[in-house]
């Protein structure tokens, strides 16, 4: 599953797209977000007010129950602030 | 009609020229241009960085131009929009509409900013004091598409 984050969660977590194999118990964005919140301390402090993260399966917005999978291109990243 | 995500600076009078050429049935046009604030509140800025998700960020704003077209009769629309680092005084972003008759051209640039604003995957990254700082999104921001929505 490839991983993309953007603006302060790229900076706190320290990089901004990487591989990862999430164990077979993860299974939606909540849970990826769990687990992902277990990988040390950048990423503890990211995570840590779910509130704040926004979620891309694909390029697609999607909330807390969408499913993973392997292929997946998964975006963390906060409230947008263009224009 | 077209989307285009850019580093570079953009002529507000050269886009419009190029995108109503030999349309005569445009009657109105109307654009939208966003510039780089000298201040953040009562913070004065140096520079502001605009960072984006490749391929999400193009996806999404021909998306959004796709329900302006839905929603009124436009002859020509055009969003461009910048990343990398802009300072105050800089053009962000471009949105024009173009329709036989003037309130679909205002309607529909309103409604494009207002949902690119909320919708597009951009991030401002604001330098003051030689110290960078996330802008954060506004309530403001929500509560304008959400007029689109009601309505």
């Amino acid at each position: 599953m490839k991983l993309l984050y953007f603006a302060w969660l790229r900076t706190k977590i320290g990089t901004g797209a990487e591989e990862v194999s999430p164990p077979d118990d993860v299974t939606d964005v909540a849970g990826l977000i769990a687990w992902l919140g277990t990988r040390g301390e950048g990423y503890a402090e990211a995570l840590a007010n779910p509130a704040l993260v926004r979620v891309a399966v694909n390029h697609e917005y999607v909330g807390s129950e969408h499913p993973v999978t392997d292929g997946d291109e998964v975006a963390l990243f906060p409230p947008v602030t263009g224009g | 009609m077209t989307v285009r995500v850019q580093r570079e600076d953009f002529d507000p009078g050269a886009e419009i020229a190029a995108l109503t050429e030999d349309k005569r049935a445009i009657g109105g046009v109307v654009a939208f241009v966003g510039l780089v604030r000298e201040m953040a509140g009562e913070r004065p800025i140096e520079a502001m960085t605009l960072e984006h998700y490749p391929g999400m960020t193009e996806a999404k704003l021909a998306e959004i131009e796709a329900e302006a077209r839905a929603r009124w009769p436009l002859e020509a629309s055009l969003i461009v929009h910048r990343h990398g680092r802009l300072e105050p005084g800089d053009r962000i972003v471009l949105v024009i509409a173009a329709s036989a008759h003037r309130q679909a051209a205002f309607e529909a640039c309103n409604f494009l900013i207002d949902w690119l604003k909320t919708k597009a995957p951009f991030w401002k990254l604001e330098e003051s004091g030689g110290e960078g700082r996330w802008v954060d999104a506004r309530d403001d921001d929500d509560r304008a598409v959400r007029r689109w929505i009601e309505e």
